[in-house]
């Protein structure tokens, strides 16, 4: 019976971090592209916590909830940026996004 | 998650993983960061993006992924393997506890704790709070003040654009 260790967690970490990567790169909605980015700031929670429990150190667990206040201000300004960009373009996809392109 | 094209079921997605990760920190014996899991992200943030869906009314439409070139694909699962790859070849070094529940590096811990630079990990609220407002009080009155400018700045956003003449906002 094989035991969980903190390198299963760093395992899992770097999977959520590279999915929602896959997320933030792949996704044209800019919904989708925000939830994937909360998706990465969970992997670098789960690292965080990981790291904090097995090195007996209050640091990490402290960060995490910093990163969490940091996420909730940029989800909350980020899809206020998307209601007014929703007023003006009536859509929510990334391509409208070219105004400053031509 | 990312992979289900309409966004609500993507957000129901999430708000499993979004749980998954609160119990994975209680495994990890922090329960106060699984409590504020559940309560910031499960509900707040997801409760915010679910709102915003239903309200701008985004359907499956025209959400097709970008086309990832072939090449950059490739690159990709080559990164992401190596990483796995050098996680699985970590994980192979013999470990000396092998229990998720006891300290993995006790010479750091003992360090940690001997030169009492260092807040020793535990599970309790208590030691949250000790931790927040002895050795990052000013972190914490940052992010306090950071919340307060994205409070202003989402006030700010939405009361110009929904003026009629945007110009005079």
């Amino acid at each position: 019976m094989e035991t969980v260790t903190p390198q299963h967690f760093l395992i899992l970490a770097s999977l959520l971090f590279a999915v929602g990567f896959l997320g933030v790169v792949i996704r044209r909605n800019i919904l989708l592209v925000l939830m994937s980015l909360e998706l990465m700031l969970n992997g670098i929670n789960v690292a965080l916590v990981a790291f904090s429990r097995s090195g007996a150190n209050m640091d990490g667990s402290l960060f995490v909830f910093f990163i969490m206040t940091v996420a909730a201000a940029e989800v909350s300004l980020g899809l206020a940026l998307l209601v007014a960009f929703y007023k003006k373009r009536k859509s929510v996809f990334s391509e409208g996004m070219s105004l400053l392109g031509n | 998650m990312v992979l289900s094209r309409h966004p609500v079921p993507a957000a129901l997605f999430m708000i499993v993983s979004l749980v998954g990760v609160a119990a994975l920190f209680v495994l990890l014996e922090a329960f106060f960061l699984a409590i504020l899991q559940v309560l910031v992200y499960a509900g707040a943030v997801m409760v915010l993006f679910l709102f915003i869906i239903m309200l701008l009314d985004v359907g499956p439409q025209g959400g097709k992924a970008f086309r990832v070139k072939l090449l950059s694909m490739a690159s990709g699962v080559f990164l992401v393997g190596m990483l796995v790859v050098v996680l699985v070849q970590l994980s192979e070094v013999p470990d000396s506890t092998g229990s998720a529940s006891a300290l993995f590096w006790p010479e750091l811990a003992e360090e940690a704790t001997a030169n009492g630079s260092n807040l020793t990990f535990s599970p309790s609220a208590q030691s949250f709070g000790f931790g927040l407002l002895a050795k990052y009080m000013l972190p914490l009155q940052v992010s306090g003040f950071l919340l307060l400018a994205a409070m202003v700045g989402v006030i700010i956003l939405s009361k110009k654009f929904s003026s009629s003449d945007p110009e005079e906002g």
